[in-house]
Order: structure tokens, then C-alpha cells, then sequence
């Protein structure tokens, strides 16, 4: 059995571990964005519900609601519900990745010559991508209920940028969320928690102006509004940079407090 | 850079080599202390009941998990402090299925090569020449969440699989599988390791570690507390246990007494069951039954089989495996007319 002539060397190819990261972060985000193409209902669902929410704040509530500044309220809802619709669609990471965690997937992924930071990084970078494609949608449903841009096509790019990358922070969060409770359900029911009082109490379909004093605090600092805010500058005007950089300066913020711990726990993950 | 040479693995070495290894979890003592080596090209069974700890192990030598005391190697590399070289030499296949299952069995297999760091062009074929091994090619194309149990466990072992490593590990890599199924994996593990490919297994079952194993190492309670050929395993064992199942459990210490004249190894009763283990067990069936008949003691089930898990546990250690489900009649007894 023991032969010292004996040299079995595995066909793996060494790599530079920056090109190792990247090759192997574009390989975990396309296995995950075929998830949408063949599941195309995971797409659909996480589009259904912010559609019924611009139906609903638009034609149900939006009547009995009046925004300062003679703004139509569509155009006050709209910049909103974008942001809105991201924060939702960010629990997208904590399940799949719990799933993954659960039925070993990951553990198999540990044991491969694979760069650490891959399986986070693709999922994040999928997530980016679909929700490029969530935005649009959104903003083509605006479009067709009245929605109007004020702004310079700059400032609008702007605005979507923000989303975007605000949507990337919030897949970091909930990738480490996954990664803790490691079951897709417990992170679904763990998520609205968390969200439901950041995307409510903030300035996403209300102005903040018209909550009681001992909750405007909360819902105009918190991350949720600040953004919701900057982006309705940018869309609608009169642009504040304070408040875009306010705005950028929580998505760096959430990113490099989130993005560490969450490669950190998916080392030590069980 | 010296880091981006091929890897060669040191032939000097063992395969996989542990000492003094430990690992707690809170309150629990999952290993306490295991020392082992298992030679290039050689498969080395962990046999032992659930929660023994051989997962643990498994977990500590794929790098999944640091030990709290002691060290490893694998194809030479410490565990620990080389864990990203050890990662280019091993394949895992655990307990659960772990493929995607809205991929298809080739996509899945891409991933993994593509992973593992294969070379471009070695990807794609390297998918369909282990499809094909594991005769899973007309289910190429197909979503895993369509394909059977036995399909899922295969593919899992084919995504062990795909940078040729020269140490597999596999947990329980039977499992849950029909005999069918269960022959064809032991036929690809004793294909590999002709191809050169030394594994490290854990199982349950003591006739697995008997069939594929050069070495078995029994797992209790976080140690090893025997090891060797299986030969030499069986040899203090015996091969063929007689469990009889008596009226009583006076009677049944009746017939231990007598049985103790006509077998060689101290039979062993519990309640109203005798149980005595031989490496003659035809011959020692006859003796059996002719010295309780002639006692007029007619017993009320007889079981003859081979040892299972549990009676090595017995023998090795006096009490029953903890955890096991390969207990004591697991099959049918003959049932002596009254």
C-alpha cells in the first residue's frame, strides 16, 4: 500500500489569490442568478408586492395624503417605494444563503480550494444584478401611474446609483443574518422584525413631518429615511449635497461594518 | 511567487495522520484525544454510533473546524496552519446531498470544478466524464431537485470528486442507500483506490468497514478503543453471532450455563436473550441446539447472523452502542414453533 514512488498530485491549478477571488465570485453569482432564470418566480413574487404597494399608497391612501412643497404625492411615493422595494428584496440573501447553509452546500464550498470571501461576494454581486433589473421595473411602474421626474437625467442616475448601492450594503446584513440563523425560515420570520420599523417609521411613504415628536426623531435620522430622502432629492429637488453624501456615507458605513463580520461568521459558520 | 507552483504531495508522508486530537463542543467532549494514520492508498474506516465523534474528525481534517488540542496532517499539510493546501488535495462527500438542486447535475458538477480551481478547459469534460462514471448522463441536463435519492448521493460523491484529490473523505457515504445502490459506491471506492486515491471513510456499518477497509479504527465516545485489519478485528469477534431468545430469564441462565461447555466464548445473556459469538458458527449452531434440546430447553426465537455494530461495542466495551440503529435484531428472527 505505502509506496514512496508513489506522487498523486490533484489537477487543481494555483492561482493568484486576487484572480482566484474574482473567478470564483463570478462563479457563484452566475450559479446563483440561474436560480432567477429557472425559478423565474422568486422574480415575479419579489416584484408583486411593491407593485400592490404602489397601487395601493397611490390609489387607496395616496387621496388622504398631502405632502409639503405642492409635490404630487405619486412623485413623493415613487422614490420611496424604490428604496423600499430593495430593503425587502435584501432578505433574498439571508434565505439563500441559510438554504445553502442548511443543506450543506456551504460546507462543501469550506472545503474547496475556493477563495473565502467568494460565496458572499457572488451572492452579493447576483443580488446587485437582479436588482438592476427590480429598479427598472419599478421605475416603469411608476412611469405608468404618473410618475415624474423633476430633476436633471444626472441627478436621477444619481438616485438610482444610491439605491443600488444601498441595496448592495442590505445584502451584506442579511448575508450575515443568513449565516447566523441557518434556516430559511427562521430568517424570513427574523427579517420582518428588523425591517418593518425601518421601512415604516421612515419617510419612505409619509413625510416624517406628519408622525408624533417622539418618533420623528427615529424616522428622520435612521438609515432607511436618509436614503429615501436623498433620493427624493435627487429625483424631484431642490438637491442638497449634505444629504447625498449623508446618505452615501450610511451605505460605506453598513458595508464596512457588515461585509467583514459577515466573511468573519461564514469562516466560523457550523 | 513559490505559492503558485503545482502542488506536489510528499509521498514520504501519510495520507492523513492525527495526534492527540480534541474537540468540545459547551459541555460535550466530541474527541478526546484520537491518534491515527492512514497510509497512501489505503481506505481507513472511523466505524462507530452516531454522536462517536467521527464526523468531528472528518470536519477537523477537511478544515471545516480547528481541534482544541492536538494536530493533523493531511498529505503532509497541518490542518491548521495550511489549510488552504490541504483544501487542494482532498474531496468531501458528507452525510447530506450537498448540491444545489435547481442546477442540473452538470452545472453542478462546473460549479464545483470550477471551485476547485480546475484548469478552463478541463472543466466541461471533467462534468461528463463523471456523469458518466457515476451513470448519471441522460440526467445531465435535469434540475437535482428532479433526480432520486440514490442519483443525488451519486452526484454528491461524483462533486468529491472532480479534481481527482488524492484523499477522499466520506461520511456515511452509505447511508440511507438500497443495497443496490450501497454495491455500486463500494465498487467506485475500490475502483479509486486502484486508481491511487487514498479515503478516509466513517460508517455505522461493521460489514462496510469489513468489506472496504485496509484498517477500522472503532470510535467511542471521542476515542479510538481498537484498531486494525478488519481480519484481526473479526478474529476477536468472531464471525457468526447466535441469539437466542428463551422463555424466561431463569431458562435463559440455564442455557448459558450450558452453553458454556460446547462454545469457546463466554456467552452472554441479557434478560431472557443468550447470545454467543464464534468464528464456527454452522457447527457451534448444531452444538447449540443439540445440548439445550437434550436439557428439554426449547427456545422461543433464534437469530443467526453476522456481528453488527453493536455486538462489536459489546464485546469491546460490555455496554450497547449509544445512538446506534444497527442495535440487536434488526433482522427478522426465526420465530420457533411452540
Amino acid at each position: 500500500m505505502t509506496s514512496a514512488t508513489m506522487t498523486r498530485v490533484s489537477d487543481v491549478e494555483r492561482r493568484n489569490p486576487v484572480v482566484v477571488a474574482v473567478r470564483d465570485a463570478i462563479a457563484v453569482s452566475e450559479r446563483n442568478l440561474i436560480t432567477y432564470r429557472r425559478v423565474p418566480q422568486l422574480l415575479v413574487f419579489s416584484t408583486i408586492q411593491p407593485v400592490i404597494f404602489v397601487l395601493l399608497f397611490r390609489y387607496v391612501f395616496g387621496g388622504a395624503i398631502t405632502v409639503p412643497g405642492g409635490v404630487p404625492y405619486v412623485d413623493f411615493l415613487m422614490p420611496g417605494i424604490f428604496v423600499q422595494t430593495v430593503v425587502f428584496g435584501a432578505l433574498g440573501a439571508a434565505i439563500g444563503l441559510a438554504t445553502d447553509l442548511k443543506s450543506g452546500l456551504l460546507e462543501r464550498f469550506r472545503a474547496l480550494p475556493m477563495a473565502r470571501s467568494a460565496v458572499l461576494a457572488g451572492r452579493t454581486l447576483a443580488d446587485l444584478l437582479r436588482n438592476v433589473f427590480v429598479v427598472a421595473l419599478m421605475f416603469a411602474v411608476g412611469v405608468a401611474v404618473g410618475f415624474r421626474v423633476h430633476t436633471s437625467a444626472l441627478d436621477v442616475i444619481i438616485g438610482l446609483l444610491l439605491i443600488l448601492l444601498f441595496a448592495y450594503a442590505l445584502s451584506w446584513v442579511f448575508a450575515l443574518v443568513g449565516l447566523w440563523v441557518g434556516d430559511p425560515e427562521t430568517a424570513q420570520a427574523a427579517a420582518f422584525p428588523i425591517l418593518a420599523p425601518l421601512v415604516f417609521a421612515s419617510s419612505v411613504f409619509v413625510p416624517v413631518s406628519s408622525m408624533p415628536n417622539w418618533l420623528q426623531g427615529w424616522a428622520l435620522h435612521q438609515p432607511v429615511s436618509v436614503v429615501a430622502s436623498a433620493v427624493r432629492e435627487l429625483m424631484l429637488g431642490p438637491v442638497s449635497v449634505g444629504d447625498v453624501f449623508q446618505a452615501i456615507g450610511w451605505c460605506l458605513a453598513v458595508l464596512a461594518v457588515f461585509a467583514p463580520l459577515a466573511v468573519w461568521r461564514y469562516r466560523r459558520v457550523a | 511567487m513559490t505559492a503558485l507552483a503545482p502542488l506536489a504531495v510528499d509521498s514520504q508522508t501519510f495520507a492523513v495522520t492525527a495526534s492527540g486530537l480534541q474537540k468540545r463542543f459547551g459541555e460535550t467532549e466530541a474527541l478526546r484525544g484520537i491518534d491515527m494514520q492512514v497510509e497512501w492508498g489505503a481506505v481507513y474506516a472511523l466505524l462507530g454510533p452516531n454522536g462517536a465523534g467521527k464526523t468531528t474528525a472528518i470536519r477537523i481534517f477537511t478544515t471545516l473546524l480547528h481541534p482544541d488540542a492536538g494536530s493533523a496532517t493531511v498529505a503532509g499539510f497541518d490542518v491548521v496552519r495550511q489549510a488552504g493546501e490541504v483544501r487542494y488535495c482532498i474531496g468531501l462527500a458528507g452525510q447530506s446531498a450537498a448540491v444545489d438542486p435547481i442546477l442540473t447535475g452538470a452545472e453542478n458538477l462546473e460549479l464545483i470544478a470550477r471551485l476547485a480551481q480546475l484548469p478552463r478547459h478541463l472543466v466541461k469534460p471533467r462534468a461528463m466524464d463523471l456523469l458518466e462514471r457515476f451513470q448519471l448522463t441522460d440526467a445531465a441536463h435535469r434540475p437535482v431537485r428532479t433526480y432520486s435519492g440514490g442519483m443525488r448521493r451519486r452526484l454528491d460523491i461524483a462533486a468529491a470528486l472532480v479534481q481527482r484529490p488524492p484523499v477522499l473523505f466520506l461520511d456515511e457515504p452509505t447511508t440511507g442507500l438500497d443495497i443496490r445502490s450501497r454495491n455500486e459506491l463500494w465498487n467506485t471506492i475500490r475502483e479509486l483506490v486502484a486508481e491511487g486515491t487514498s479515503v478516509l471513510l466513517t460508517t455505522q456499518y461493521l460489514e462496510e468497514a469489513d468489506r472496504l477497509a485496509h484498517n477500522v479504527a472503532v470510535v467511542d465516545r471521542g476515542l479510538i478503543i481498537a484498531e486494525g485489519p478488519p481480519a484481526q478485528l473479526k478474529a476477536q469477534l468472531g464471525t457468526t453471532v447466535i441469539e437466542l431468545g428463551l422463555a424466561d430469564e431463569a431458562s435463559a441462565a440455564q442455557s448459558a450455563v450450558l452453553l458454556s461447555r460446547v462454545v469457546p466464548t463466554r456467552p452472554e445473556v441479557e434478560q431472557a436473550t443468550v447470545r454467543v459469538t464464534s468464528n464456527d458458527g454452522p457447527r457451534i449452531l448444531v452444538e447449540v441446539m443439540r445440548s439445550l434440546d437434550a436439557a428439554g430447553l426449547v427456545p422461543t426465537t433464534l437469530n443467526v447472523r453476522e456481528p453488527s455494530l453493536d455486538d462489536v461495542f459489546l464485546a469491546l466495551t460490555g455496554r450497547h452502542s449509544e445512538g446506534s440503529e444497527d442495535g440487536n435484531g434488526s433482522k427478522p428472527a426465526i420465530g420457533a414453533p411452540r
